[in-house]
């Protein structure tokens, strides 16, 4: 059994059923990577995940638990962490209140975490005071990131991180997703620059109408010739 | 030009009253501004909140009163005023718990909360009306004036003096306070940050664990106690009169929008401005003219814009302004 095992997942907004029979996985210390085309279920997969989404068939099992019935804010609890596609910080609150608003539910010292994400992040270091709205999107995105971290999460969950940033800002961003990684916890990502996720992807999910076409490491679907053509664009 | 008269005499009717006024303006937006941030919606009923509190603020010294407790020369209301502080919070809490709750849970439109709190203001202007009727009281008690005219022209030889009410002194005092410390608590505490983050972004406050309904009960305990507070202060600088808690919401309103909604400072900002925009353009500026021109000169009229039954016009026009021309406010807001 994985760290993070969504199996089966079957549901929708009430109506027509837009994931059916998905699966994600995730191991710790692993980057999964989430690809398809637009409207291919793939932030509603990561929603169903996190519980933002009633599943109709399914179970969601996480650390040896089912969650499958759990509501969002228990899931922050048992160590899911989440960044938002939008809206993903605080813009009036300064980066470090940020922070601080992420370990909220922590009663424990979290200056140690502070500490690390401003050492993974150093310009965040550096821009404490500032309010988050004034910073400019990469900055913003190590914000969301940072913030998610200070849960102490066991997975990290990233909706499409690298949305509207330069691609420098999206390398940078990958280098720290796979550094993070390298610290033991579970990686869910889904991405629109599928070529450069699966890079760095130790699994990925390809999916398509809200099922998965192919399922295999980030390397064998950046080799397989039907993905290449399909959805990494040659 | 006699600088020294001229600054004294606009100072007694200009600048010490606008002050007080803009302190009691300033604690009333607050109150606005807090429940606009967090449950989103215009508050009707703050004006009523005020009036609760200084109800049961003015029922508490009426009892110290009787019971001869007395803290001269400081006025009874003062030892009072945490009696009204609690008959407010008391009166917001089940207010929540009873009608707001009801839509919150239904996630009901904004205007609908608007709407809804217009009825709470109606069943509270009636319940204060037969608690204590709809005449004038007064509770004011204490030493009236700390400065007088007759000593400052005594100390200082002018032809002009300046009257220093006490109930002005205290509430600008008191407002400092209380202001110095809602910020404390909403820059500083964790609850303060949460209150911040929660107007800021409600479900990003929710993926990070805060209690959505423990930042309402926050909320309305501050604005109920900020309530009490202006009110009781009101009454003790002017007197206390039922009709006038529904009047003074449209300079309280004004003061919210004009300092950008959901934004305390802006709020204080606000209070302050619609004060002394109200209170400058309301004052016959004749005797300050004569001062500062040449001897013997004064001018033909009052040199009043506005006259003093008009003081609500102020409100009204500098609120439509600033929808018009900058409907966030001064320090960005939201925009209703």
């Amino acid at each position: 059994m994985s760290f993070l095992s969504a199996t089966g997942m079957t549901g929708g907004y009430g109506g027509a059923d837009i994931l059916t029979d998905c699966e994600l996985r995730v191991e710790r210390g692993e980057v999964a990577v989430v690809v398809g085309p637009n409207g291919a279920g793939k932030s509603t997969a990561m929603k169903a995940v996190f519980g933002m989404l009633t599943l109709r068939e399914g179970s969601v099992v996480f650390d040896g638990e089912d969650i499958t019935s759990m509501a969002p804010q228990e899931r922050v609890r048992h160590g899911m962490g989440v960044v938002p596609q939008n809206r993903n910080v605080f813009v009036s609150l300064t980066v470090e209140e940020n922070l601080e608003m992420g370990a909220f539910i922590r009663d424990d010292d979290i200056s140690e975490s502070k500490e690390q994400v401003f050492s993974l992040f150093p310009i965040l270091a550096e821009k404490r005071n500032q309010p988050a709205g004034e910073l400019s999107g990469g900055q913003r995105q190590q914000v969301a990131v940072g913030r998610a971290l200070m849960t102490k999460p066991k997975l990290l969950m990233l909706d499409e991180p690298t949305a509207g940033v330069s691609p420098i800002v999206m390398d940078e961003l990958f280098d720290k997703i796979v550094e993070i990684a390298r610290t033991g916890i579970a990686i869910l990502m889904v991405e629109q620059n599928a070529r450069q996720a699966l890079e760095i992807a130790d699994h990925g999910f390809v999916l398509v109408q809200g099922t998965n076409r192919f399922t295999d490491t980030g390397e064998a679907l950046l080799a397989n010739e039907e993905v290449r053509r399909s959805f990494l664009g040659g | 030009m006699d600088i020294a008269n001229a600054f004294a005499l606009l100072s007694n009717f200009v600048l010490v009253p606008a002050l007080a006024y803009g302190a009691q303006l300033a604690l009333g937006a607050l109150g606005v501004t807090i429940i606009f941030g967090i449950l989103r919606f215009a508050n009707f009923a703050h004006g009523e909140m005020m009036s609760f509190g200084a109800m049961a603020a003015i029922l508490a010294t009426w009892f110290l009163q009787s019971q001869g407790v007395s803290i001269s020369p400081l006025p009874t209301a003062l030892l009072a005023l945490p009696i009204g502080i609690l008959a407010a919070i008391g009166m917001a809490c089940l207010t929540d718990r009873f009608v707001f709750r009801f839509y919150r849970r239904k996630r009901s439109n904004p205007i609908v909360f608007a709407i809804v709190s217009v009825g709470v203001m109606f069943v509270m202007a009636g319940l204060i009306r037969i608690i204590i009727g709809p005449d004038d009281q007064s509770f004011a008690d204490g030493a009236r004036f700390l400065v007088t005219v007759r000593e400052f022209k005594a100390a200082t030889g002018l032809d002009q003096g300046i009257a220093i009410k006490q109930s002005q002194v205290i509430t600008v005092v008191v407002a400092l306070i209380v202001v110095a410390f809602l910020f404390w608590f909403l820059q500083r505490t964790r609850w303060g940050k949460a209150m911040r983050a929660y107007s800021d972004d409600e479900d990003l406050a929710l993926l990070s664990g805060i209690d959505p309904e423990k930042v309402v009960l926050i909320a309305w305990i501050i604005a109920a106690a900020l309530a009490a507070i202006a009110g009781t202060l009101y009454g003790l600088d002017k007197t206390y009169k039922p009709f006038i808690f529904l009047q003074i919401l449209l300079p309280i309103f004004a003061a919210t929008i004009l300092g950008g909604i959901g934004q305390p400072v802006g709020a204080v900002l606000g209070g302050f401005i619609i004060a002394f925009s109200e209170v400058m353009v309301t004052y016959a500026f004749k005797r300050f003219l004569a001062y500062l021109g040449p001897d013997g000169w004064v001018p033909d009229g009052l040199v009043q814009l506005l006259s003093t039954d008009y003081k609500f016009a102020v409100s009204f026009v500098i609120l439509v302004a600033v929808l018009l021309v900058r409907p966030t406010g001064i320090i960005r807001g939201k925009v209703i």
